[in-house]
């Protein structure tokens, strides 16, 4: 790109490690933190399975090798077992990401025999009634005989939860039901506000007496499990002093393709304004990798601004995230204001201290993740 | 002093996978949504990690392959690190 001069981009990125494949937005469940797009109904047109085994082997090319595979609920693609197939016969590790909403004896032999790697399981809660609140479905025991489905077949078992308010206080419960079902791994993560979790912000953003208490059971039973089943805790980053390095920095090792074949740097950058991503239909990944202008936006460190442009932390965080700080600070460009350094970090630290305590309830009510049009749509686009 | 017994086999666990990546220029253990770059000395142990190797025939391969004496302990600290942090599992 024209401007640019660090060595990053003079040497050029390296490659895309992870793929992930948003197979379609179309989804059973509705739940009020998801990560997808809030214009969900303006959105069309699913790539075909050849276009998806396509990408996946312009990606491999490329030098990726870890594939997730998610939505959506990925289930609900007929062909999935195919695209699976296309990514065990090219090397990747294949992760299937899902509700489990789908899953049962018949595909789950289906894509044993495509060579699916792995399959993660989402819960909502360790309760049928806060599950399925959350989700808005009757789905928690489904889940539940999805999860022991999966771990009949051999796989190795991921068990995803995201925290809230709305669950976090069963987070005790909900690692016993992680080691009652035998998973290998278990996931709490605190949400992140993009997309229908940040609409419902102050529903789901936990006090800090919660967090503290929930990472502190998640270490004692870490202590007490030594290794069997392996538990990662995300930290809420709106209780932290420094930024997460997003994405390991803008295109530098994540590639996401988008249902409708757009392709982004994360899950959420759709949402920026300006920035025309390229479609997998109209350039191949390489040239989209490599050369296009919204991947190169915010490699290198020529975009940065103050206080990162002199930070000394500017490579270790790149500033943050990019969708963050275009949603808290209205301009991409900003530093994220999670960090203490920012001159906004009272964005943050303002809707922190509304959660603390016990607040009245938000004037707004939940929504509930919809495919269809939301009276405020537009302003999630701006 | 790691407690690793030399009669033992160890084995990569079911959900980890040892591949040669190109593009990288290196081995990589890939697992559930997460991969570590290995170094030399950490891809020529683990790719030996079969299942039915025992640590002392392993080191005794290792010794003869790279024409070294004396790895028992490098090789023994390295699969307790390997078998702490999950990717491996002992049978035997």
């Amino acid at each position: 790109m024209a401007g640019s001069n660090s060595q990053a981009e003079a040497r050029g990125p390296g490659p895309p490690l992870w793929l992930l494949a948003e197979l379609t937005y179309r989804c059973p469940l509705h739940c009020v933190y998801c990560s997808n797009p809030l214009d969900l109904a303006a959105i069309d047109g699913e790539l075909t399975t050849a276009e998806w085994q396509r990408v996946l082997r312009e990606a491999r090319a490329l030098g990726a090798v870890q594939l997730g595979l998610s939505g959506g609920e990925p289930m609900l693609r007929e062909d999935l077992a195919e695209i699976v197939a296309e990514g065990h016969a090219l090397g990747f590790y294949s992760n299937l990401i899902t509700s489990g909403v789908g899953l049962d004896e018949r595909r789950i032999a289906e894509l044993r025999t495509a060579g699916l790697d792995h399959i993660q399981v989402s819960f909502q809660d360790s309760t049928r009634e806060v599950n399925d609140f959350l989700s808005s479905t009757r789905t928690f025991e489904l889940k539940l005989k999805v999860a022991r489905l999966v771990k009949s077949h051999g796989y190795p078992m991921v068990l995803n939860v995201v925290l809230s308010r709305l669950n976090i206080d069963h987070v005790d419960r909900i690692i016993e039901m992680a080691i009652a079902l035998e998973a290998d791994f278990l996931e709490l993560a605190n949400t992140q506000y993009y997309g229908w979790a940040y609409a419902n912000r102050d529903h789901l953003l936990p006090s800090r007496t919660q967090v503290e208490r929930a990472e502190r059971i998640t270490n004692a039973y870490r202590a007490k499990l030594q290794g069997r089943m392996k538990m990662f805790f995300v930290v809420p980053d709106y209780y932290a002093e420094r930024p997460k390095p997003c994405m390991n920095g803008w295109g530098s090792v994540f590639l996401n393709v988008a249902p409708d074949g757009v392709a982004l740097p994360c899950q959420a950058a759709r949402m920026l304004p300006g920035i025309a991503f390229p479609n997998v239909r109209d350039a191949s990944l390489a040239e989209i990798w490599n050369e296009s202008a919204a991947f190169n936006r915010y490699r290198g460190e020529a975009w940065m601004r103050e206080p990162c442009r002199s930070c000394d932390e500017r490579m270790r965080d790149f500033g943050g995230c990019r969708c963050q700080a275009y949603l808290l600070t209205g301009e991409a460009e900003n530093a994220d204001p999670v960090c203490a350094l920012s001159p906004l970090h009272a964005r943050v630290t303002d809707v922190v201290a509304r959660a603390q305590g016990d607040p009245a309830p938000p004037a707004r009510p939940l929504i509930f993740r919809e495919r269809r049009a939301l009276p405020r749509a537009s302003g999630s686009r701006s | 002093m790691t407690g690793i017994d030399l009669a033992a086999q160890p084995a990569l666990r079911s959900a980890y996978r040892l591949q040669w990546e190109a593009a990288q220029q290196a081995w990589v253990l890939l697992y559930p949504e997460g991969m570590v770059r290995l170094n030399g000395p950490a891809a020529e142990i683990l790719r030996r990690c079969d299942g039915s190797t025992g640590v002392a025939a392993l080191v005794s391969d290792l010794e003869r392959a790279f024409g070294a004496s004396n790895l028992r302990d490098d090789v023994c600290e390295f699969l307790s690190e390997a078998a702490s942090r999950g990717w491996i599992e002992f049978a035997g």
